[in-house]
């Protein structure tokens, strides 16, 4: 289909943030007409290297990157978005960039709405020209017409069902003079099968009419049915760049995952002895409203003693779970631990069942950034256990113990090796792998039955990554404590869980032992084996 | 060397905060001129620490709120229309003395209860809005209960309109019952015109010792935590509403037993609208003593509220005999208002 020169080329194009490379010498090329299938696991690049492209703020501001993109054949560099859509690259967002209370012609047409000339601008200049409304309606009717589908143009985008909204978008970047290449970052994930085939439609015919496409999307079929090229970036590399012949989902999937293990220097030993151990949390039909990790229908259950690890693709539903059962967003379905019933309603109820929560999100659930390690550590155990408490007159009164919170703090920092420059220090003068690992201290403070840890290495470097692992699974073998582990890092969920669920669109798609191959995992996270 | 004796006095003057320094010096500065324009240091002493116990515990009404994050409470006249119903109550059943102020505390408290709890349930509503809401909602009590205080019907002739024979009158004179009656607890007259309200200081010491007691108990530990970091506390199991609504409280709660204080120190009940800006000179003083809007310490009490009324004492005298003109009203108003703009600037502060 494309034997002309390429429309866009990326020519080794590096980048790193603060010494972690995140984009290492990536070169592909798109045509005219062509759609280019990117894709890759969260964190392999893709976001990444589009803000190169677009000239996002945020690339220069971190130190820039090297490497030529030529476009047409010249070699371009925008120091802006807007540079970049005025040399023909439209841009489809994950979430709409669109007015709510503009109809779909106004917010197609917007910033470039065609005059009407008159009295006023004369005198005093365009700003008060009036707009040319059947002008832009026929131009958005157009734009509308070239996606092959129908929408109202009348219509304000607020009323429209979000497919809608999503085709408004595009017509908005497709109808810009002289649109030559068109990327969308993932544009199928709110869209049901239906309204996903029909935009897919639009896009073959697109490139039909001589648009390039760059296609990001974690939905593999999508890719296989409509991509001409299908570019693999795994850690800021390009591990495969073919044409789409012949190739399978579950092709797709083991270049995806298909890392060599490096940091996992663990062994994973079966252990016999969990087959017969008592089911201590068993789930049933669980849904949690998570904004962004929607929970739609989720049962499994974990036995005593076992490391359990949930995976999945960002915005999957993964960890909506935890924060479901622990009560921090509204939950349903049936959740019993140790055989009694937990109320999701009352985040309490789950601490004093015996489980112990680490969030995701470190800086705003997981740490009082302006208070001492001690306090930080101590604190969800002094109010649930009534820890670190010494009562007066009977218990009727009592008061905080200031050396016990401290003598816990200080056994913590040094079991963990927290650096810091004593246990008075605030949690927020710590680097992101020590403050996890205070996080761990305080969930540890409880002394739980089950632990639930949610991306324990989520923005803390190599070495502190394999030390909270370590830390995790010293602590599951000690004290026999069951721990349920979510991460998007299938790795190192492999290298210290006894089970792996993986979660698609709020379902779990499978559970399956550490040690299945790659393309199973990779199957089961894209939705692949439906 | 000279460098880093440089950089400490920075530290310093950044951790102590300019406005706090610019006004610590003014009051040394004005006690210093003081001798010079014929004004007594003894008799000024006096008056800054009497004054620094008549306003003491309001201002330590303050802490709790702030430190549940329910910002700064300028709903204090709610806790102030308590105390004024425990102090009328009180005078109206013929309690005098030490029963008389006892009971005025005792009357005062299921009206704080009350008053609290309504107020902290509306402000649970209004997170985020805490500030305004709590202004308007001390005003429209105020100005309602200014309707009251005419229907209600006492009748003590102390305190009633001598010509109607009801309706309270604006200012209720408290001789010969507790007028005074901490102050002149184991007063110490030390210069014939120093005398240490001793009973007053003591009574804060009390009342500043049982507010530290609260803020060391499971609960205080809860209420700093939902002020410092409400998904942190709510993932800890505590119910942030519920924090706030007992901060709330107990703020009621110190702001009626300040205004009983503040009262028996000034020898008068005074109704109607004096409540009405009461917050203002409460919550200037705090911010003075180097509270933020989420943390506030008894030191921060302590340290403001004497730099506050050393201000406003020292004003009127020191500057009036150097310059012949009134300026201490001046003064004053610009100081508490300028220092609470000073902080709701500084909101950002917060580390999140």
């Amino acid at each position: 289909m494309a034997e002309t020169s390429p429309l866009l080329e990326f020519k080794g194009i590096t980048k790193d943030f603060y010494g972690t490379p995140v984009l290492q010498n990536v070169s592909f090329a798109v045509r005219k007409g062509e759609i280019c299938a990117l894709v890759g696991e969260n964190g392999a690049g893709k976001t990444t290297l589009m803000s190169i492209l677009f000239g996002m703020p945020v690339i220069t501001e971190t130190g820039g990157y090297t490497g030529t993109i030529y476009l047409n054949g010249r070699a371009v560099q925008f120091s802006s978005p807007m540079e970049a859509i005025e040399a023909g690259i439209g841009m489809v967002h994950q979430e709409f960039s669109l007015i709510p209370g503009f109809t779909a012609y106004e917010n197609i047409m917007l910033n470039r709405e065609p005059l009407r000339p008159s009295v006023a601008v004369e005198l005093f200049g365009d700003r008060l020209a009036t707009l040319d409304r059947p002008t832009m309606k026929k131009h958005a009717q157009r734009a509308i017409e070239r996606l092959g589908v129908t929408i109202d143009v009348d219509m304000p985008v607020a009323d429209m069902p979000i497919a809608h909204k999503q085709f408004t978008e595009i017509a908005r970047e497709i109808d810009r003079e002289r649109v030559q290449i068109l990327v969308l970052d993932e544009p199928t994930a709110v869209l049901t099968e239906n309204e996903a085939a029909i935009l897919l439609e639009a896009l073959q015919r697109l490139a039909e009419q001589g648009i390039a496409i760059i296609f990001i999307s974690h939905r593999l079929h999508e890719v296989t049915q409509i991509a001409h090229t299908i570019v693999v970036l795994r850690d800021g590399k390009v591990v495969q760049n073919v044409p789409n012949k012949d190739v399978s989902v579950r092709d797709i999937a083991s270049w995806m995952v298909g890392r060599e293990v490096k940091t996992s220097h663990r062994e994973h030993q079966k252990r016999s002895e969990l087959e017969t151990a008592p089911e201590i949390l068993q789930i049933s039909h669980l849904w949690v409203d998570m904004p962004g990790e929607t929970v739609r229908d989720v049962s499994f259950s974990v036995r005593k003693g076992e490391i359990f690890g949930i995976g999945g693709l960002a915005g999957q539903g993964k960890l909506g779970i935890p924060n479901g059962i622990m009560g921090l967003y509204p939950a349903g379905g049936t959740v019993l631990f140790q055989g009694k019933e937990l109320n999701f309603s009352d985040p309490r109820s789950a601490l004093t069942a015996g489980i112990a929560f680490v969030s995701e999100d470190r800086r705003g659930v997981g740490l009082l950034l302006d208070e001492s390690l001690d306090w930080n550590i101590a604190f969800t155990a002094m109010q649930v256990r009534g820890a670190y408490l010494k009562k007066y007159l009977g218990g009727l009164l009592s008061f905080r113990d200031e050396k016990a919170m401290q003598e816990i703090a200080q056994h913590y920092i040094q079991q963990l090796g927290i650096k810091c420059t004593s246990y008075r220090q605030p949690a927020k003068e710590l680097s992101g792998g020590n403050q996890q690992k205070v996080c761990l201290s305080k969930a540890f403070a409880l002394e739980p039955e089950l632990l639930f840890v949610s991306e324990p290495s989520r923005g803390i470097d190599v070495g502190a990554k394999s030390l909270v692992l370590d830390t995790l699974l010293r602590y599951n073998r000690e004290k026999g404590t069951t721990i349920v582990m979510v991460s998007s890092e299938l790795e190192e969920l492999r290298s210290i869980c006894d089970r792996i669920a993986l979660v698609y669109e709020g379902k779990i798609a499978g559970i399956l032992e550490p040690d299945a191959p790659l393309e199973e995992f990779g199957l089961l996270m894209s939705g692949g084996n439906q | 060397m000279n460098k880093t004796a440089l950089q400490k006095i920075q530290d310093f003057i950044q951790d102590f905060g300019w406005p706090r320094l610019i006004i610590a010096l003014f009051v040394v500065v004005l006690f210093l001129i003081a001798p010079f324009v014929g004004v007594r240091l003894d008799a000024s002493l006096q008056d800054v620490i009497a004054r620094f116990g008549q306003n003491g515990v309001m201002v330590l009404a303050l802490v709790p709120m702030m430190q549940a994050g329910a910002g700064l409470n300028f709903g204090l006249p709610v806790g102030i229309i308590a105390g004024l119903l425990g102090s009328t109550l009180s005078m109206e059943f013929g309690f005098t003395g030490w029963l008389g102020f006892g009971m005025a505390i005792v009357l005062s408290l299921p009206f704080s209860l009350l008053f609290g709890w309504l107020y902290g349930v509306l402000l649970n509503k209004v997170k985020g809005e805490e500030m305004t809401i709590a202004m308007y909602v001390g005003f429209s009590l105020v100005t309602f209960m200014a309707i009251l205080w005419i229907i209600l019907p006492y009748h003590n002739p102390a305190m009633v309109w001598g010509y109607a024979g009801k309706g309270l009158r604006t200012t209720i004179t408290l001789d010969g019952y507790w007028a005074r009656i901490l102050n002149n607890f184991l007063a110490l007259r030390i210069t014939p015109s120093f005398t240490l309200p001793t009973g007053t200081i003591l009574f804060f010491i009390l009342l500043a010792f049982g507010m530290w007691l609260f803020m060391r108990s499971k609960t205080g530990t809860a209420l700093t935590a939902v002020g410092s970091n409400p998904d942190f506390a709510r993932a800890g199991g505590v119910s942030i509403d519920r924090m706030r609504l007992i901060s709330v409280i107990v703020s009621t709660i110190y702001g009626a037993i300040g205004i009983l204080v503040y009262q028996q120190s000034y020898g008068f009940i005074q109704v109607y609208n004096a409540p009405l800006f009461m917050a203002f000179p409460a919550v200037a003083a705090i911010l003075l003593g180097g509270a933020s809007l989420h943390k506030a310490s008894i030191m921060n009490v302590v340290v403001g509220t004497f730099l506050f009324q050393g201000i406003l004492t020292m004003t009127p005298s020191v500057i009036n005999s150097l310059m012949q003109t009134d300026m201490s009203e001046v003064l004053r108003i610009l100081i508490s208002n300028g220092m609470i703009i000073y902080a709701l600037t500084r909101k950002t502060r917060v580390t999140k």
